[in-house]
């Protein structure tokens, strides 16, 4: 959609930043590394709610659940710390894929509001069953073991983790939104039975749409456990009421079903976050309630839509001059 | 090419299809009329399998497709368009006509794959068939009614359909472009050789159309045969001005 010459310089210039930041603010890496999770959290939230219209609240299930399978197996596979992670992350993403599988099967049979009925149980029913299992922890949680290297390498270690699996994930959805994936999910939003009558493969599209999403939560999950250190079951893993609701927020902050509106979402939600966390101690939680209903009131359509809407022609939305067609009214 | 027999179809207590049976031969323009309410339109759908029949059979190309679900159906080469237009509104034109393209090999490798150059020159070549060539950058959901209509009937023949049914074509388009509609629906016939089966209010066009023609009431086969013979036919002409 848009051209290649103009997404080079915002890329070039995010990946500048992105490595001098942490050395520039070396006490902010851990803030800076959720910044990076928070932009693949409103990525892949996008895929299903701006791309394919189908608003999902139970993607945090994949994320803690890439978390816990990550941590099980650093604890007990028995390898040294990096491969031990490596395959942590691998697993992690393969066991989130699967369970997408098994999950969409059933629920993406549901449209429109249902479906977001549908998956509002996913995180909560997760997130009890991890706080009751004695094998991760239950309750009291699971701790990741410790980083090898010397004090402050696991931050700056998981900060360029992070951002190289932000970048992956955004270039991935870049190159299939470009194909026949991102028009199918598509034509899924602006009328499935008009896609189905056109013998699309709806259900097929519908389950790999939630898969994707799945595989890159997997592995988020799997470095954040590893960035904190600590994992609780319902407050970092399964957090449905912070990082379920933020996903959603900032895909819509920034724009639903653009590539960029996610990236610019997630980035103006989490700075506006840490402000109010500095500035507003106390009052954090309200200051962050009513950016959400500003957010919905005043930007439905997101930044990025806005702007589509106000310059149609920035995004190759145009008539072309010529007279060829002068009998189609 | 398609064989309707004896299909019947019940909404409850209403009989929207009595034992329902019509032939449509390959490369046939076959028109379906009837006033409102005859039950035209469920007839459509119980051909794409957009609902299951209550009894009878449907054969396409000597497949029973009866018991087939509606991609199921579309994949096997026979496409419907619908009455209000159905186009995929907030995507332009040209990737509307991208996602057109058959769908009969969708493993993993090839959902993710790119569109090949060859199928933006179909489609540009299409569009400019039906008119829509400088307007194939916009959103299809800022085309007019009309714009819309042709724009879905590009879409079905993007797919490469052995057979259409369209479901009234003509019907919320300037009067003036009507004519030219008709060109466009004898070309696909008889250059791109797809069969068509339409359902039409407009009787100068159906009549300039069809080659043979059913006539629908009450959920009945009325008559059957060639247009000027439907024209004159009392009980066809008794259905549309009510003697019924």
């Amino acid at each position: 959609m848009t051209a290649h010459g103009r997404n080079l310089v915002p890329m070039l210039a995010i990946g500048a930043a992105a490595l001098v930041l942490p050395f520039l603010l070396p006490d902010y890496r851990i803030q800076l590394a959720f910044l990076w999770v928070m932009i693949l959290f409103a990525l892949t939230w996008d895929i299903m709610g701006g791309q394919m219209g189908y608003n999902s609240f139970g993607n945090i299930l994949y994320f803690g659940i890439g978390m816990y399978v990550c941590a099980v197996i650093q604890r007990d596979a028995g390898f040294d710390y990096f491969p031990g992670l490596f395959i942590g992350l691998g697993a992690a993403a393969i066991f989130s894929v699967v369970i997408a599988a098994v999950l969409g099967a059933g629920l993406l049979g549901l449209r429109g509001h249902y479906f977001a009925i549908g998956t509002l149980g996913l995180g909560i029913a997760a997130g009890e069953i991890a706080s009751g299992w004695d094998y991760i922890g239950a309750g009291s949680g699971m701790v990741t073991p410790v980083f090898p290297g010397e004090i402050g390498g696991r931050q700056t270690f998981f900060y360029f983790a992070s951002f190289v699996l932000a970048v992956v994930t955004f270039l991935v959805l870049k190159r299939i939104y470009a194909g026949r994936f991102g028009l199918a999910i598509n034509a899924i939003r602006d009328d499935e039975d008009k896609a189905e009558a056109m013998g699309l493969h709806t259900t097929r599209y519908k389950t790999v749409a939630w898969c994707v999403s799945a595989f890159f939560l997997g592995i988020a999950g799997g470095l954040v456990g590893n960035l904190i250190g600590f994992i609780d079951p319902r407050d970092v893993a399964f957090a449905g009421a912070t990082y379920g609701v933020f996903m959603v927020l900032m895909a819509i902050l920034g724009g639903k079903g653009t590539l960029w509106g996610p990236v610019i979402g997630a980035t103006v939600f989490h700075v506006m976050q840490e402000v109010f966390w500095t500035y507003l101690l106390g009052w954090q939680r309200v200051a962050l309630g009513l950016l959400i209903v500003v957010i919905v009131v005043f930007f439905p359509q997101g930044i990025l839509g806005w702007v589509r809407e106000h310059f149609p022609e920035r995004f190759g939305i145009r008539v072309e001059t010529a007279t060829d067609d002068a009998d189609a009214r | 090419m398609l064989q309707v027999e004896d299909v019947s179809k019940r909404f409850g207590g209403v009989v929207a299809n009595a034992d329902i049976s019509i032939k449509v031969n390959p490369g046939e323009i076959v028109g379906l009329i009837g006033p409102n309410g005859s039950g035209k339109t469920t007839l459509f759908n119980s051909i794409v399998g957009f609902h299951p029949i209550d009894s009878g059979s449907i054969r396409f190309q000597g497949h029973e497709i009866s018991r087939l679900r509606v991609p199921q159906i579309a994949r096997l080469g026979m496409l419907r368009t619908f009455q209000q237009t159905r186009v995929y509104g907030r995507v332009s034109c040209m990737q509307n006509m991208r996602i057109s393209t058959p769908q009969r090999d969708e493993r993993l490798r090839n959902m993710f794959a790119r569109f090949p150059p060859e199928i933006d020159d179909r489609a540009e070549e299409l569009l400019e068939f039906v008119g829509l060539f400088s307007k194939r950058h916009l959103l299809a959901g800022e085309l007019s009614f009309g714009q819309q209509k042709l724009l879905e009937f590009a879409m079905a023949l993007m797919n490469g359909p052995k057979m259409l049914l369209l479901d009234e074509p003509t019907a919320g388009i300037n009067p003036t472009l009507i004519n030219g509609l008709i060109d466009r629906l004898r070309r696909a016939n008889a250059e791109m050789g797809i069969t068509l089966l339409v359902i039409e209010h407009n009787m100068r066009v159906i009549m300039n159309l069809a080659q043979r023609m059913y006539c629908l009431a009450h959920g009945e086969l009325l008559a059957e045969g060639p247009p000027e013979r439907i024209q004159k036919d009392e009980r066809v002409v008794a259905a549309y001005l009510g003697a019924h």
